[in-house]
């Protein structure tokens, strides 16, 4: 169990999102960076969509009430361990009583707490993930406060033992990861809606750098810089919308839908994030820039069937450490 | 052919059935609905019907887009005969005015009705659902009098307690969940229409007829009492 002694700015519990409910209106969820969610469940043994503790800007504090097998993936917001640094993209053994602490945020803005066993929260339609308007999945539909009690998962005394025995040899995976920035060039497909914007937006797309407002979270991420119009106004007709659409409302500033977006919507997509340049979008502060740069959909695909392969030999490879020496 | 496709990101396909919102538009949406319920393709994730499209999402691990889009043109034209022609048609019970209703006297007022005017329009129509979205189990309405529209409200309400009925512009609805907005609040009704916990959590589906009838406090208390003893 881990007891929460700071609720930190928001930390919640999340896994990879709640599929095929949004047909009903209900959101996806899921982390923010998915990535960084899958690879800190692997590198404790468990599945990709294992519930893991997403944690914004300032971390909470949080005590374990028993001995756990833990990893940290995604930005780095400084953690330590009873007042040691803790090595992050790495498994690490923690005693009980031991407790986790974050400091300031050295890259990116979100991490993913990931426990052996995985957060033990009920499921709600097919995921755990914390679906916050609708105060439902998750810890009791909420964020996270001071003196939650929040139960994880028993494993099994053999994934025990190879666990003890990955974490002393020290090997990170970071290698992996997306190269956080904050100031990331990312890759976007033409939306739906491209041709109606006007010349010069459909320029300025590629040209311009935009600056994350203080108003993103979760839902998604507001964009400011040169605005952006369509060629002669048009009313449309809402449609679905996905993880990475940008769309552009009457104002002209691009808003990148995210994990929390609402299913569907009625302004026009200049837009598409690829979905392997998505944490760099997610693990951007409010002040920092983005870029965006110009891809085909099957160079999307490509790109996505690259990034699972990769995931598939660290899956291995992280395998292997672990039984290798038992 | 009526179907065009474009992709949303490299895990989606949109299919457009129609360019405006009309019924044989709808009737299409529903027909691809129903089709991918009833014969879901091996690499669909979900689906997202709206007012004049579908949106499919897939797995890019199980088919790239244009194997996607030749699966569909293959199964689209079976969509109409797979259409159910069965539209349920669903009773809302409504308590209008008073705590529940605020802007009820607004609406009256604007359209130089009295409250009980507004009250009998609102309940002689029948009315269909065009689209689930914006929050969950939310309907888009059509088929409201124009005799009882009303602009929505210069600065938004912070908070609408769930299930209330509201008016804007020629629009009707109902909020499944609490939220803020800026509807004209003409009513509460004390059915659930988001029901998280059960297979189907929305009680509207697109294409459903909807009827609001009126009820009294009373009932609308004994109701309330009602779903509270199930509950527990």
């Amino acid at each position: 169990m881990l007891k929460i002694i700071k609720s930190g700015l928001q930390t919640t519990v999340q896994d990879l999102g709640r599929f095929g409910f949004q047909k009903y209106g209900v959101i996806a969820s899921g982390a923010m960076d998915p990535f960084a969610h899958r690879i800190a469940n692997l590198l404790v043994g468990n599945g990709e969509n294992a519930a893991t503790l997403e944690m914004t800007m300032t971390g909470p504090t949080i005590q374990f009430q028993q001995d756990a097998f833990i990893s940290l993936c995604g930005g780095d917001l400084s953690p330590q361990i009873d007042g040691t640094d803790l090595k992050m993209w790495r498994p690490a053994f923690v005693k009980e009583g031991s407790v986790l602490k974050f400091g300031a945020p050295r890259s990116g803005c979100r991490a993913y707490l990931a426990v052996a066993g995985g957060i033990d929260v009920p499921d709600l339609m097919n995921s755990k993930s914390t679906y916050l308007r609708a105060g439902i999945g998750g810890f009791h539909g909420r964020a996270l406060q001071a003196g939650d009690i929040v139960p994880v998962n028993l494993i099994s005394p053999q994934l025990a033992a190879s666990l003890l025995h990955a974490t002393g040899n020290g090997v990170e995976w970071k290698t992996a990861a997306p190269r956080y920035s904050s100031e990331p060039v990312v890759r976007m497909m033409k939306g739906r809606q491209f041709e109606l914007f006007s010349r010069d937006s459909q320029s300025h797309i590629f040209s311009e750098a935009f600056a994350v407002s203080s108003h993103s979270d979760r839902m998604g991420y507001r964009l400011e810089g040169t605005r952006l119009s369509l060629e002669e106004p048009k009313e449309l007709i809402s449609e679905a919308v996905s993880f990475g659409s940008i769309q552009v409302p009457s104002d002209g500033n691009p808003i990148i839908l995210l994990a929390d977006r609402q299913t569907t919507g009625g302004y026009p997509k200049i837009g598409q994030v690829a979905a392997v340049d998505l944490p760099l979008v997610s693990q951007l502060k409010p002040g920092e820039r983005i870029r965006f740069k110009e891809i085909s959909v099957a160079e999307a695909q490509q790109l996505y069937l690259d990034q699972e392969t990769q995931i598939r030999q660290l899956k291995v490879g992280i395998n292997l450490k672990r039984e290798a020496g038992k | 052919m009526p179907y065009t496709f474009s992709p949303l990101g490299e895990g989606a396909i949109v299919i457009e059935a129609g360019t405006e919102i009309n019924e044989d538009t709808q009737k299409r949406v529903q027909a691809i609905a129903a089709l991918l319920e009833a014969q879901p393709p091996a690499w669909m994730v979900e689906f997202i019907p709206a007012f004049t499209t579908v949106a499919v999402f897939y797995n890019p691990l199980a088919a790239l887009y244009e194997s996607v889009k030749s699966d569909l043109e293959t199964l689209l034209p079976h969509a109409e005969e797979t259409a159910s022609s069965l539209s349920r048609t669903v009773e809302i019970p409504v308590c209008y005015g008073g705590e529940f209703g605020p802007d009820l006297d607004f609406v009256a007022e604007h359209n130089g009705l009295t409250p009980e005017q507004v009250i009998d329009i609102h309940t002689s129509g029948i009315y269909s659902v065009s689209m689930i979205g914006f929050a969950p189990g939310f309907p888009f309405i059509s088929g409201m009098s124009e005799k009882i529209a009303a602009p929505r409200r210069e600065s938004p309400r912070l908070r609408i307690p769930e299930r209330t009925v509201g008016i804007a512009g020629k629009q009707t609805g109902v909020y499944p969940i609490e939220t803020p907005g800026g509807w004209q609040l003409i009513g509460r009704t004390p059915i659930r229409l988001f029901r998280p916990e059960q297979e189907i959590p929305s009680l509207l589906r697109a294409g459903d007829k909807i009827v609001f009838r009126r009820i009294s406090e009373k009932e609308y208390d004994a109701w309330k009492e009602e779903e509270h003893a199930e509950n527990y």
